[in-house]
């Protein structure tokens, strides 16, 4: 027997430019929010952009986005539904505001079948935001997605970094490009994690400084396009565009 | 027509099989479709023949349909999925996305979600025939 779904899927991603995964070794070092602002600011720069949550257990960028309820639309397959200039794509649609309790097994197939059966429309950039770790969803879009590209989120903490260190060996084994490494909620101190990042062999895209105010922009464009972390992803989207 | 992807998805693993074995022409393409994603049979088989190739233009599409059974981890109950026993809803929803059934279905014996789709899950291709 052969699951049909896998066949599909390089098809359904084929008038997509890139594909960013924003990823992490942890959870809590903000993916969330710079995938979703990575995502607004593309689009903002006129790209055609796409944001796909596969943090299904933990989904939030529909609250960061403020999605309201929005819905696919059934045609051929899901078509995403258009928010805040995006076409949006997540499990919320399906679960509202209850729990996912998925195990591995689960949450593959349920990647699988959004990856097959969603129709993204022609886009300069997928951005997707990530569980947090080295688990089935990076494996599956490793698997999966030929032209996968990761953006690997830390906090200054070498609890965080850590795990950054991890990832990174794993995709530089595997040959996946990693488009760099982002520290987040920088507080001070000498540059420790750029050392280590370039150490490893990786880019260092930069630091954003831990931004109190952050939490007041969730669910509002306007102020999470003003916070430190759409300056970060401002300098980060102009550099892709540049490629 | 969600029923269209996934038909879509059948031709192109297919397809796939057909190569991989020289078929050059096919002739039966047999589908298996697990209960819980509540696949429309007529319309995926509209689909089906819509999307065939020209390898394909003598095939028969066989649906069958698997019952779905699910197993609780927690307490090892064993029991059937019912499409009735749920609101219009909730059936969608499973229907998009079969695992989210985890949100929903619960172990009628011990209240766990924490369940396994031992069978009948969603859409598998299962055999495909054909001359060489």
């Amino acid at each position: 027997m052969v699951d049909p779904r896998t066949s599909v899927i390089s098809d359904r991603l084929r008038g997509i430019g890139r594909i960013i995964a924003v990823s992490s070794g942890k959870g809590g070092v903000g993916k969330s929010l710079v995938a979703t602002t990575l995502a607004l600011t593309l689009a903002r720069k006129g790209c055609r952009v796409g944001l796909f949550d596969l943090d299904f257990t933990s989904p939030s960028t529909h609250i960061i986005l403020g999605a309201g309820n929005a819905k696919p639309t059934e045609e051929k397959g899901l078509i995403p539904p258009i928010v805040r200039g995006l076409e949006y794509m997540s499990l919320i649609y399906y679960v509202g505001d209850r729990a996912a309790p998925l195990r591995g097994a689960d949450t593959s197939n349920a990647l699988i079948e959004l990856l097959a059966v969603t129709r993204w429309g022609n886009l300069d950039f997928l951005v997707i935001d990530m569980p947090p770790g080295i688990g089935d969803a990076v494996l599956d879009l490793i698997r999966l997605v030929g032209n996968i590209e990761f953006l690997i989120m830390t906090t200054p903490s070498q609890l965080a970094f850590e795990t950054v260190k991890k990832f990174a060996c794993l995709l530089q084994e595997l040959k996946v490009p990693i488009l760099g490494v982002v520290e987040n909620m920088k507080m001070n101190g000498a540059g420790k994690i750029r050392v280590q990042t370039e150490q490893l062999g990786a880019r260092f895209l930069g630091e954003i400084p831990f931004d109190p105010k952050v939490e007041e922009a969730i669910g509002n464009e306007t102020k999470l396009l003003k916070t430190a972390i759409a300056e970060k992803t401002n300098e980060i989207a102009t550099n892709l565009l540049k490629k | 027509m969600h029923e269209w992807a996934l038909a879509e998805a059948v031709i192109a693993a297919a397809t796939e099989v057909a190569k991989k074995e020289k078929l050059k022409d096919v002739t039966e393409v047999t589908i298996k479709v697990g209960e819980l994603q509540q696949v429309e049979r007529e319309i995926l088989l509209f689909a089906l023949k819509q999307l065939k190739p020209a390898t394909f233009k003598n095939s028969r599409f066989r649906i069958t349909k698997a019952k779905t059974t699910l197993k609780c981890r927690a307490c090892c109950n064993t029991w059937l999925f019912q499409k009735a026993k749920l609101d219009a809803e909730t059936a969608e929803a499973i229907h998009f996305v079969p695992e989210v059934a985890h949100t929903y279905i619960k172990c009628p014996r011990c209240g766990s979600p924490d369940f396994e789709i031992a069978e009948g899950r969603g859409i598998w291709l299962e055999k495909v025939k054909g001359a060489r």
